[in-house]
């Protein structure tokens, strides 16, 4: 291939790449405002844990939604319950399985205003190696230049073998988990 | 006092009163045997069935041990025989009524402990599974280890005064031959 004509490609793809991302630039995650929680209910009694560590690529222009993506990692390493009890069963195989499925991810696939600040964003939640389709609830509240995505989804844990074996029992613990989550992110337009 | 109060003054336990004492006692003993077993066993789902287990009986115990308190003062138990007062040192005097009382002390401090610890473990306790129980402590380490120990030392000094209540018990019906224990078995007056 002659040096023009690959150049010349070169820049026609870029061109094509950049028609395919949303106008605006990426958005960034503020990690120490953001958080992850979940509720697990054991026996009737409410179990609050957290992860401490994950991160997302946001290219979300509140104008065109349709063209916003998400795509969320979670460290499944760092889960934890404030109990060095359960800390330490987490990560194990049953669980988590941490050293097999060191992350869990979130994909959108499409996003849809609801108007008021609201948004439906389905996407693929992939925890412990299954995928699972959802719509997750967010709602956008906006503060000088940073915007709060906060939210509540509840799965199913069994859908994921989070607790595996002699742990699955729903009587023990409740499949239906709560997942509740707030991003901090900067560089997002007015929504 | 008269001749006639004497006469009607009880010399047994009422009904209420000893089925509190029997139901109470057995409670207790299979709550310590339960706590000495769970802590020992790994994390696992039988083991979180036999705390909360452990747990809602502790409550119940609680509540039960309220209503026994609230009948003991408004239904006056039978003073000792008079035989059996006289027969008694006064250092026994003393061991009948400091061990019922710090026994008395125990069946509230025990089941508190242990509502503590739970509350300060970040378990919460939900009686029966259904209704939650209000925490009374925050949560946290330092506290959690505070009340686990003060749980577990109140619990065998409880166990300690039980067994010198059953020692003395014994005593009395084997040794003395007095026929205390009739009081506080259910049946004819």
């Amino acid at each position: 291939m002659p040096k023009s004509s690959f150049l010349s490609g070169l820049a026609l793809a870029s061109t094509l790449l950049l028609a395919a991302l949303p106008a605006q630039a990426q958005q960034q995650l503020v990690p120490a405002q953001s958080s992850i929680e979940f509720t697990a209910k054991q026996m009737g009694v409410p179990m609050q844990g957290q992860f401490k560590k994950f991160d997302a690529q946001v290219a979300f222009d509140p104008a065109k939604p349709a063209t916003s993506r998400i795509r969320f990692t979670v460290d499944t390493g760092s889960v934890t319950m404030g109990a060095r009890e359960t800390d330490a069963e987490l990560p194990k195989p049953v669980w988590f399985n941490v050293v097999k499925f060191p992350q869990a991810t979130f994909e959108s696939s499409s996003i849809k205003a609801l108007g008021g600040g609201k948004f439906d964003v389905a996407g693929k939640l992939t925890i412990k190696g299954s995928a699972v389709d959802v719509t997750v609830p967010v709602t956008l509240a906006q503060s000088g230049a940073s915007t709060t995505a906060t939210g509540t989804l509840p799965i199913k844990r069994l859908a994921f073998k989070i607790g595996d074996g002699e742990w699955s029992d729903t009587s023990m613990v409740a499949d239906e988990v709560q997942v509740k989550f707030k991003l901090a992110l900067t560089g997002v337009g007015k929504v | 006092m008269t001749r006639s109060s004497l006469a009607t003054a009880p010399t047994r336990y009422g009904a209420t009163a000893i089925a509190l004492h029997w139901l109470l006692g057995l409670a207790l003993i299979g709550l310590l045997g339960f706590g000495v077993y769970m802590t020992d066993l790994p994390l696992s789902p039988t083991r979180m069935k036999l705390y909360n287990w452990h747990k809602w009986t502790g409550v119940a115990l609680l509540a039960l041990s309220l209503v026994r308190v609230l009948w003991r003062f408004t239904h006056r138990p039978p003073a000792l025989p008079v035989a059996v007062e006289q027969a008694m040192p006064g250092w026994q005097k003393l061991a009948h009524h400091g061990t019922h009382l710090a026994m008395y002390l125990l069946f509230f401090a025990v089941p508190l402990t242990g509502w503590a610890y739970s509350s300060a473990a970040g378990f919460p306790i939900v009686f029966l599974g259904r209704f939650p129980l209000p925490d009374f402590v925050p949560v946290s380490e330092s506290l959690a280890e505070f009340f686990k120990l003060g749980h577990a030392t109140l619990a065998f000094t409880l166990a300690g005064l039980v067994l010198a209540h059953v020692a003395a018990v014994l005593k009395h019906q084997w040794v003395d031959n007095d026929g205390l224990l009739q009081r506080m078995l259910p049946g004819r007056g």
